[in-house]
């Protein structure tokens, strides 16, 4: 190669990297009208469906001031309030429970620490609740929490470090054993320290754990949320699992809220609160229990999606355990009764 | 002429088979040696290879397409390559200019500084995403800052192409520094007597002896730029159609039972891989002249 051509081509890639650096500069500054909704693991299909008929809803009513688009991002519950403690831009969390906005609130200051009462019920404009999946034709006979601590009954949840379903599984299991040992400490533990050595696996987050249960075939019983249970059936054929209602479970409420510092630095506070707004509409609360969410307002949305429900009996967070601020570092913050009872060494 | 030729040839194949038994080895030893490479390239490179392709293909063509031209694919595939495009021009620069500076100076430190090189290799990608995370994220050390000045770096693109930039800078300076070593420093020496500038001794004798080792570096550096999960998926806040990869997109799909579009694009992926892969050997093959001119220096 001639030094004229090699000068040429170093001459060339220097262009490419200065001209392809300032574009990145570019795009990641322009301005606008997007959103960005950071959420938990199964709320993926669900948002998908409510961001188009919102944006549709919006630009309608809103002709100067239109949304391109709104943007996802899903994770683990914890995880991701994590990268939103770290920056990450989210106009609104959409998360698995009310303990990772808290952590939010307190460790960015982005949010008051009174969020949640800024929305209806709790902010939560769905509620759901936790199921067993098990293989088709249940072959463990796992009816209840009590057959979970069998021997030889694998079970499949994800880590409550970092998944938000977990730890309504987890609240679930401790709520049961508190009413089937009339409250006894000791045997409660002992319930909890046996279903945790029947897991072989802990996922971050839900749908890692929901992988782990239906496409790498691990595990008799998954403890899941109730949507991402119906998601499983409808994406796998009903044919391979059956869905086993529990006597008892609880009542979980993921919240929603804007996060106030990102949301007036990016100038979009009015599209992230009518965002917000647009789940608690008829048409919102009908395309939630189209994707096996429990709508607020069940009469929004078609009968035969709130006929699939199972009727059960549910306890709350608050009723049980004192709220969110109460049980978690109880049971999940350092040296939390879930690090006291899980023995990952088996 | 031709019978003359003839004992001659058997002559001649008579020593290449005794050094073929010089070698030691039997047969079988040879054989089991070549079967056993066989197999293992088999097992762990060819079959998930061909299971890639073959899970792409699974629900037809149209599928495939489907998959590749949605928009937050073509957004993810528009950010890998513009993040290669990013990361390897500046390793290029990073990476000679520190082959340079071990291969033809003596220096303190320098044998620490070799070592320095290596760190990306021997670090977990995940280590190399949250330094940058503890840096430049809201709570890190320059967090307060860039937020003053409206910088955004993690879960943006500077912090996806700076985990990038950390992980795949050894390829180039690591393919450089030897080749660099072996030449040593005479030609250079010679040219700059013979007054030429060190910038002119450097383009026209440093880097046309070097070139083909250059080139190796760029195409590992720009392969696994492309294809580098762990650091990146933890800067990369996972915003689809904006922050987000090819390789976190496969992972997407996958998790979205969308198992035919992950294994379009991850089939994408791989084709890229397999291009700068045929790509390599095109060049070699075309130029084997002159990289072995080069080598034999």
């Amino acid at each position: 190669m001639t030094r004229q051509r090699l000068r040429r081509l170093l001459q060339a890639g220097l262009t490419l990297g200065a001209f392809s650096l300032c574009f990145g500069v570019v795009t990641g500054a322009r301005a606008q009208t997007e959103l960005l909704n950071v959420s938990y693991d199964p709320t993926r299909e669900l948002y998908r469906e409510v961001n188009a008929a919102f944006i549709a809803d919006w630009n309608a009513k809103n002709p100067q001031k239109t949304i391109r688009t709104i943007r996802q991002s899903h994770g683990g519950s914890g995880a991701q309030a994590r990268t939103v403690i770290d920056g990450l831009n989210a106009d609104v969390l959409t998360l698995a429970l009310a303990g990772d906005i808290d952590a939010v609130a307190e460790r960015s200051k982005k949010l008051p620490l009174d969020w949640q009462k800024r929305l209806p019920q709790n902010s939560s404009p769905y509620t759901s609740t936790i199921v067993f999946l098990v293989r088709k034709g249940n072959p463990k006979a796992i009816k209840d929490w009590g057959d979970l601590v069998k021997p030889g009954v694998q079970i499949i949840t994800p880590n409550p470090k970092t998944s938000g379903g977990a730890r309504w599984n987890y609240l679930a299991a401790w709520a049961y054993a508190e009413k089937a040992f009339n409250k006894d400490e000791a045997k409660v533990r002992d319930y909890i320290a046996k279903l945790l050595a029947n897991v072989p696996v802990l996922d971050t987050g839900a749908r890692g754990a929901t992988t782990t249960f239906t496409q790498r075939g691990i595990g008799d019983v998954f403890l899941s949320w109730e949507n991402e249970a119906f998601l499983a059936l409808k994406e796998f054929g009903e044919e391979k699992f059956d869905i086993v209602v529990p006597s008892l479970s609880i009542l979980a409420e993921p919240p929603v809220t804007i996060v106030d510092g990102n949301v007036d630095a990016k100038v979009t506070r009015a599209e992230a609160q009518a965002y917000l707004d647009f789940l608690y509409t008829p048409k919102g609360q009908a395309i939630i229990a189209k994707h096996y969410y429990r709508p607020r307002n069940p009469e929004a949305a078609d009968a035969k999606d709130i006929a699939r429900f199972p009727k059960v009996e549910l306890i709350t967070i608050d009723a049980a355990f004192g709220g969110w601020a109460k049980a978690q570092p109880v049971h999940f913050g350092d040296g939390g009764t879930f690090d006291q009872l899980y023995k990952p060494t088996r | 002429m031709s019978d003359a030729s003839l004992p001659l040839q058997a002559e001649d194949l008579e020593p290449a088979r005794a050094a073929r038994h010089v070698s030691g080895e039997s047969r079988l030893v040879q054989w089991s040696l070549v079967a056993i490479s066989l197999a293992f390239l088999c097992l762990f490179l060819f079959l998930p290879l061909i299971t890639v392709f073959v899970e792409a293909s699974a629900r037809g063509w149209q599928a495939y397409r489907e998959a590749i031209l949605e928009p937050d694919a073509l957004a993810a595939i528009r950010l890998t390559l513009l993040v290669a495009a990013i990361a390897v021009p500046i390793n290029i620069v990073i990476g000679i200019a520190a082959a340079w500076a071990i291969a033809k100076f003596e220096f303190r430190g320098k044998s620490l500084l070799t070592s320095f090189i290596d760190l990306p290799f021997s670090v977990s990608p995940v280590i190399s995403g949250l330094v940058f995370v503890l840096l430049f994220g809201a709570q890190g050390y320059f967090g307060l800052w860039l937020k003053a000045h409206d910088i955004q770096i993690v879960f943006a693109l500077p912090g996806i192409v700076l985990a990038t930039i950390f992980v795949t800078f050894p390829f180039v300076a690591r393919e450089l520094i030897p080749h660099m070593q072996s030449l040593g420093s005479a030609e250079e020496e010679t040219a700059l007597t013979l007054g030429a500038s060190p910038w002119r001794t450097f383009l026209t004798v440093t880097l046309p002896n070097v070139k083909w080792s250059l080139f190796y570096g760029v195409l590992l550096c720009n392969a696994r730029a492309m294809g580098e999960f762990g650091a990146v998926a933890v800067v990369s806040g996972k915003i689809r159609g904006l922050t987000n990869t090819m390789p976190l997109h496969v992972e997407i799909l996958y998790n979205e039972y969308m198992g035919a579009a992950a294994f379009a694009v991850a089939s994408l992926l791989a084709g890229l891989a397999l291009v700068t892969l045929a790509l390599k050997t095109l060049l070699e093959w075309h130029f084997a002249d002159a990289i072995a001119a080069s080598r034999r220096h």
